[in-house]
């Protein structure tokens, strides 16, 4: 018995070491996977940038045209690959769709944080910190198939009005596929996971400081706002930053709802552009997916997430930047 | 109303042996009033007592100490003072507590915090700046939003009364949690003065600090009494015996002697509180 | 209660002495503003619109889910048809979901927990700690449309090719291998940070209790902390598993096209199936959407009915994971 223990403790299979070895080459692996993805999507996304430059994020035709002509270029020799590629109606959808999305969830997911913590009587909190951790974990599709058909339909039958769906009639069809349901559905998408990524920052906000506050006569709602909110600050960026990131790279809900066309809606237009269909960059992906196959469309396809990758590492970035920043007077993480 | 003012005096013979080395600073008091008043209080955590059916008078004009082991339930008492243990989802109060004849009960906890103002047993000084951490307090309690010129000479009286101005009149930007202990404590202080209370709760307010800023503080409250009715809890019996005029000594929940200050320390009529203060001094 | 209230005062009020005039504040009303007010009136609307998305998603559901499910879906391979009467079930996505989900964690689970414990027990030298870290969290914030591009080039790379389908030299590249080694990634970093939680919690006093009696790390890790950690370990697990079964970009990307299995000729039994295409249940949801290339929303309900139902499972183990380890009484309550 003894022996059998210390040969299992202190035996080369286990000896320390090369434990610390071994879960050493485990994190360099890990480590050395993230590298290579970045480089992989990076030189495979190469071609598609370095024929369009700058212009690649710039407007000029439309982007569903150049995809089809990349692709069918692609059939051919090397010599006929087309890469042109002008990205802009899609980066304005994302920024548009995404931009929207997290503004109605920021605010709504601050308020109901701060009720979850502060405000909420005991049973109301009690069914809401569930209902919070539910609605985070509803997979996109689900949240796609309802956007599709309730969502969708109604925005189509009921908001949109007959002279508006006349007045574009050549240009695109108002059929409730729509920013407007894109940026409602995503918000719902993301609004739980920033409530609770909130709702624990403010927990973890040290009591002595509320009741400090709350001893000198502020009430309570000032000492949440004043006090809980701002020492939870960088929960706060954490929170909003994981969300955008998870909103930029949503794929497959807003190829359900967004509608399927690339479109660039102009808030210029008036009211009417949040009923425009409009494709964002994630979703192109998924619709092209079968475009894979030709090199020219398969450079073009990575440089599209070459560009997510990069804008979901600079929010991190930004938003680790931002929480350091605010650590000088002693907020909490 | 006004009570006349208990006779006793640092030289007066009741002085006991013990405490012949120990200076009180303060003189007797000019007037008294009582503004608070516990009647029969109890507060229990779930099923255990902290505090037992307590009764005793809180004036202006003097200043309480509160003394007893650790686990007493002092802190408990001060803070249904201020209904702060309404935040404590455990604890129940029962008895009664008025203000100015007033049961507290029946003010808005809000207002009544304004009047009865607590500073803690762990300095927590807000995550803000030092001069923020005062504007707070004037800013919240106060309808409109003043701007900062406004709130400075309020600002640099509150900071000088607790002796911190001269400390820290270059840094008021920088972080209050920088601050030594000692300077949170001050600064804690300070805040609680800039809402101009009529009842300060001190809760071991100089357990951090060096005998210097202890000296400015208690000088501080004998200045206070006056204006404000002071009720300091302390473990150092010397500090009690120096500023307090009334003297509460509790133990286990229960309160075993309240009295003049030269009474209890001198001769206690309770057998507890002999032991108490005689194994402080030896 | 407007005016002060006036309790029977037990003597009258003292005359002449020096008294700090009162303040005038009135005694009783409130110190809560209008916007006060108003703010906790919106706290109050938006928890309760949260609470109410929750029940209509769920209730929804449930009603379309019990009109349109049939067991015998979940035993009867998709078909091709005309009407939705026709087309069969969907039992290879079902158990789709099943193997994707239980390779997926089988992955993430020992590599998260390994990671887990190098991080917190050794995390030497400090720069590759504090590069994991921020691997880790990196990996949280791509896209997993992203990663199902990566995964795309990795496994239709000649040396993997052992891993899915290959014909005439080339790889074809959609397997379950394929797919469930990227939806690790999606887990992986929910894993990492649970265990993390639960390891860093557990006091320094333990881990010298049991270095003094002469343990190893190595062996106090396994033994005694990851033991204690268990219940993080499990939450952690099971957040990996919700959103491994709830991914769809990597699905359609790494192993969908079809709503069959197909396995490969040729292989031994369970290899056959691994190494060929397949189908999830979310994969199914997606192409029976009106979006899709199915169509057939009734069967779209019933699959994301089942899908739900697995979610809410889910989250019913947690709960009662935390729930005995606050019970039983861990270190980090
Ligand atoms: N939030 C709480 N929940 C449960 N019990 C509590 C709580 N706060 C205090 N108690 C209990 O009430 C009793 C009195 O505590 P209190 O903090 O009032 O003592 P104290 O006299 O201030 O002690 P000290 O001198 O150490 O500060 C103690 O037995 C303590 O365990
Ligand atoms: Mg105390």
């Amino acid at each position: 018995m003894e022996e059998a223990h210390l040969s299992e403790e202190y035996g080369p299979r286990w000896s320390d070491q090369r434990a610390e070895r071994l879960l050493g080459a485990l994190v360099c692996a890990v480590v050395v996977l993230l590298l290579a993805l970045i480089a992989t999507v990076f030189w495979r996304a190469w071609p598609s940038f370095a024929h369009n430059g700058l212009a690649w994020f710039g407007p000029g035709g439309n982007v569903d045209d150049q995809i089809n002509q990349i692709y069918l270029s692609g059939l051919g020799g090397p010599e006929g690959y087309v890469y042109t590629f002008h990205a802009w109606q899609l980066l304005w959808s994302t920024f548009l769709i995404t931009g929207g999305a997290v503004l109605i969830a920021f605010f709504s997911s601050l308020f109901v944080a701060v009720f979850l913590v502060e405000f909420a009587p005991e049973p109301m909190s009690n069914v809401l910190a569930p209902v919070v951790r539910f609605l985070a974990s509803v997979p996109s599709v689900i949240y796609g198939l309802l956007g599709v058909l309730l969502v969708v339909p109604f925005i189509g039958n009921h908001l949109v009005t007959e002279p508006q769906r006349a007045s574009v009639a050549g240009v695109i069809s108002l059929s409730g596929y729509s920013l407007l349901a894109a940026v409602l559905i995503l918000a719902l998408m993301i609004a739980p996971l920033m409530t609770s990524i909130f709702s624990d920052g403010l927990r973890s906000v040290r009591p002595g400081w509320l009741e400090g506050s709350l001893a000198l006569g502020v009430n309570r709602w000032r000492t949440t706002w004043k006090i809980a909110v701002r020492t939870a600050r960088p929960a706060i960026v954490a929170g909003t930053v994981l969300a955008t990131a998870r909103a930029i790279g949503e794929a497959v809900m807003l190829a359900m709802v967004s509608g399927s066309v690339a479109f660039a809606p102009n808030p210029a237009d008036g009211l009417i552009f949040i009923f425009e269909p409009s494709r964002p960059l994630a979703p192109t992906i998924v619709k092209n997916i079968d475009l894979l196959g030709s090199e020219p469309a398969n450079s073009t396809l990575f440089a599209i997430a070459a560009v997510l990758l990069f804008s979901a590492t600079m929010f991190s970035l930004a938003g680790w930047v931002a929480r350091r920043s605010m650590r000088k007077y002693g907020a909490t993480a | 109303m006004v009570v006349p003012a208990p006779s006793h005096n640092g030289n007066g013979a009741a002085t006991p042996s013990g405490f012949s080395g120990a200076r009180r600073s303060i003189g007797s008091p000019q007037f008294s009033i009582r503004r608070m008043e516990v009647d029969q209080l109890s507060v229990s955590y779930a099923a255990r007592e902290a505090v037992k059916s307590v009764s005793l008078p809180i004036r202006q004009g003097e200043v309480l100490a509160m003394i007893g082991p650790s686990g007493c339930g002092k802190t408990t008492l001060l803070r249904s003072l201020n209904r702060l243990t309404e935040l404590t989802r455990t604890a129940r109060v029962s008895g009664r507590i008025l203000l100015d004849d007033v049961d507290i009960g029946l003010i808005e906890p809000t207002l009544l915090r304004r009047r009865v103002t607590m500073v803690f047993q762990q300095p927590n000084p807000f995550p803000m700046s030092v001069f923020d951490n005062i504007a707070y307090v004037l800013r919240e309690q106060g309808s409109r939003r003043q701007r900062r010129k406004t709130l400075e000479p309020q600002v640099h009286s509150a900071l000088d009364r607790a002796g911190l101005f001269e400390e820290v009149k270059d840094n008021l930007d920088h972080p209050a949690l920088r601050l030594s202990g000692g300077q949170q404590q001050r600064l804690c202080i300070a805040r609680a003065l800039a809402a101009e209370p009529e009842v300060l709760l001190l809760d071991e307010p100089c357990s951090a600090l060096d005998p210097q800023s202890t000296q400015v503080i208690e000088d501080l409250i004998v200045n206070l009494r006056d204006d404000v009715a002071v009720v300091i809890v302390t473990h150092n019996l010397q500090q009690a015996y120096r500023i307090a005029d009334h003297v509460a000594f509790m133990y286990l929940g229960d309160l075993v002697e309240y009295g003049a200050a030269t009474t209890v320390f001198g001769s206690p009529r309770e057998k507890r509180t002999q032991e108490y203060v005689s194994g402080a001094f030896g | 209660m407007g005016a002060p209230v006036a309790t029977p005062p037990a003597s009258p009020p003292s005359g002449g002495a020096p008294r700090k005039p009162s303040k005038g504040l009135p005694q009783s009303g409130s110190t809560w503003h209008l916007s006060d007010r108003i703010g906790l009136a919106i706290c109050w609307a938006l928890g309760l619109l949260f609470c109410a998305i929750a029940v209509a998603i769920v209730a929804y559901l449930f009603v379309q889910g019990i009109k349109y499910l049939r067991p015998e879906m979940l035993f009867t391979p998709a078909t091709a048809g005309f009407s939705q009467g026709q087309t069969g079930g969907f039992s290879d996505a079902f158990f789709g979901t099943l193997i994707v989900a239980t390779m997926g964690i089988a992955i993430a689970l020992p590599v998260g927990v390994g990671v887990a414990v190098w991080l917190v027990e050794y995390g030497r030298p400090a720069a590759l700690a504090r590069v994991t870290e921020s691997t880790i969290e990196a990996i949280a914030g791509i896209p997993s449309i992203v990663l199902a591009l990566f995964g795309t080039v990795i496994f239709s790379s000649a040396a993997l090719g052992f891993l899915s389908r290959t014909s005439e030299g080339v790889v074809f590249g959609r397997s379950f291998f394929g797919a469930s080694a990227m939806l690790s990634l999606v887990a992986l970093p929910l894993v990492v940070a649970s265990t993390r939680e639960g390891l860093s919690a557990i006091p320094q006093h333990v881990r010298e209790a049991s270095y003094a009696v002469g343990k190893t790390k190595i062996a106090t890790a396994r033994r005694i902390l990851l033991p204690a950690a268990r219940p993080q370990v499990a939450t952690g697990a099971m957040l990996g598993l919700g959103r491994i079964i709830g991914d769809t970009a990597i699905i359609v990307v790494l192993l969908g096209a079809t709503q069959n299995f197909a396995p490969v000729e040729g292989a031994a039994f369970p290899f056959n199936y691994l190494r060929g295409a397949g189908t999830t249940l979310t994969n199914f949801v997606y192409e029976a959407s009106p979006t899709g290339n199915l169509n057939q929303p009734e069967k779209a309900y019933a699959a994301a009915f089942v899908l739900l139902l697995m979610v809410l499972a889910l989250n019913a183990a947690v709960d009662i994971v935390h729930r005995r380890a606050r019970k039983v009484g861990t270190w980090s309550s």
